[in-house]
């Protein structure tokens, strides 16, 4: 009994190890093609776009809510102790340090880093990877760099978008529903945050925008399987990417406080 | 000329490939056959170096691929032409690009003198003005006729085809063996295909190998190769299962 479950570890520790390894492979070879020619910028604009243009209208749109929920649930729980003319700072530290990295790079993740795996997934499973090699192309110069510095380029512009339109909405409905007055609002916005909360946020966010697109190309890349492979790799890209954010956002916080 | 000398494969301590040795002549079709999961497949791809195998020495010409770093790889890639089972078109771009492809990542040209040796491969292939149609909307005769037009647009030495005619009716297998054999002609390829379609094999060959159990149990020429004393050749050519062969002797 004892034995079978130090062995179930032993199995998921390794494999773990393996994929680690593997991840921190790729991304080496990524960082050494980017410097190789021929430069595929025609690829790096294709994928912005994707990455980047396709997901704004999903990001306003998360962005407007959290700024509008964050209001909502600070203002009830500063009134307990007379504290709602802080409200504004409150919402806009929250966005700018945490919710819009986190929440742009779970949306991004959801929509675009699934996609990336799928598609070189099925890229894979239908040999046009092994095509690729064929024409003397390397696919992780062609597929995979593009993906990743689209993902560090556009990713910070989503979140600096997701925090703007979040403060936005933090502002309706602190100073149109809840009578916050707009000069306190606007006033200890300016006050409480900082150049060096900005900066945590948009550090995150280029964090983030290469562990989407690298665990995305990772998985899609080592599929196996068929169309089920394919399934298998797109949910575990998502579910990775997902839990490699909250970890991370957790790491970067606590080496900027110390 | 292609050699494959001793070469040994094995997938998780699965043997695949043992102590293989082939010699593949230049300017002639090779047909390699076999029974399905065979390793055949395995086999095209130690020879285009998408898979190096655990010991042995792959030759094309004077150079041995396998001690090849993956970048001097790709120089001898560039002569290589390759028709996948089911095409491995690039879903997201049209026929047109997709053919375009190679002529835009290694030759200088302009727009126009690719599109124009774009529209003369298609021709050759007999899929003129499909330029602009995407993969998934044509057939698998024409998809692999597109393939076959995006395979040989770097006029390619060597021509590798896996399994060409798969899936086809018996029209399109007989258009996609008198396109193997006119573009052998035409170009003087050195041709290898994968097949297990008897009637095709001995339409395309000048020379036929069998693969069994890792190894080459049989090879020559067509008129030869039929007739091998071999049984389990016999057994494959006649689509004999063993036991009834047993029971025939």
């Amino acid at each position: 009994m004892i034995k079978t479950f130090l062995f179930l570890i032993g199995g998921k520790s390794l494999a773990f190890l393996q994929e680690l390894g593997g991840i921190l492979v790729m991304l080496v070879q990524s960082l050494v093609w980017t410097f190789t020619p021929p430069f595929r910028f025609r690829n790096l604009i294709k994928q912005m776009e994707f990455i980047g243009v396709k997901s704004i209208f999903i990001v306003v749109l998360t962005g407007v809510f959290s700024g509008m929920v964050l209001a909502l649930q600070s203002f009830h729980g500063l009134r307990k102790f007379g504290g709602e003319s802080l409200m504004g700072g409150i919402v806009a530290l929250s966005l700018a340090r945490e919710m819009g990295p986190v929440m742009t790079s779970l949306v991004v993740n959801a929509r675009a880093g699934s996609a990336i795996a799928a598609e070189i997934g099925t890229m894979r499973i239908t040999e046009q990877i092994d095509a690729l090699k064929m024409m003397a192309i390397n696919p992780i110069q062609y597929l995979v760099v593009p993906r990743i510095w689209a993902g560090i380029l556009v990713v910070p512009l989503l979140t600096a978008i997701n925090i703007l339109v979040g403060i936005v909405g933090g502002y309706l409905v602190g100073v149109e529903l809840l009578n916050i007055n707009s000069g306190v609002f606007i006033d200890k916005m300016i006050k409480m945050v900082e150049i060096s909360d900005l900066v945590q946020g948009m550090v995150k966010s280029i964090v983030f925008g290469l562990i989407l697109t690298l665990i995305g190309s990772y998985k899609g890349y080592n599929t196996q399987g068929g169309a089920e492979g394919v399934g298998r790799a797109t949910t575990e890209a998502v579910v990775i990417t997902s839990v490699a954010t909250l970890i991370g956002t957790y790491v970067i916080t606590s080496l900027f406080f110390k | 000329m292609i050699r494959l000398v001793n070469l040994n494969k094995s997938f998780r301590s699965q043997p695949v490939l043992q102590n293989l040795n082939l010699t593949i002549p230049s300017g002639q079709t090779t047909v390699i056959i076999g029974r399905s999961g065979g390793g055949k497949s395995v086999l095209l791809k130690h020879i285009m170096g998408l898979i190096r195998p655990d010991s042995g020495e792959i030759w094309v010409d004077e150079e041995e691929i396998n001690r090849l770093r993956e970048k001097e790889l790709y120089r001898i890639r560039k002569r290589f032409g390759m028709l996948f089972q089911e095409g491995a078109l690039f879903d997201s771009m049209t026929i047109g690009e997709n053919v375009a492809f190679p002529l835009r990542e290694h030759r200088k040209m302009t727009a126009k003198e690719i599109e124009k040796a774009v529209a003369e491969k298609l021709a050759l292939v007999g899929l003129s003005g499909v330029e602009g149609k995407m993969p998934s909307e044509l057939s698998g005769g024409m998809r692999k006729r597109a393939a076959l037009a995006r395979a040989i647009a770097l006029e390619p030495d060597i021509l590798l085809f896996d399994e060409p005619t798969t899936g086809l009716d018996p029209i399109m297998t007989a258009t996609i063996d008198n396109l193997v054999i006119d573009t052998q002609k035409r170009f003087q390829l050195t041709c290898v295909v994968i097949s297990h379609d008897i009637q095709s094999v001995f339409r395309v060959a000048h020379n036929i190998a069998m693969l069994s159990g890792g190894k080459i149990i049989e090879q020559g020429p067509p008129e030869t190769f039929r007739q091998s004393t071999n049984k389990i050749v016999q057994d494959f050519l006649l689509g004999r299962l063993p036991e009834q062969s047993a029971q025939n002797t």
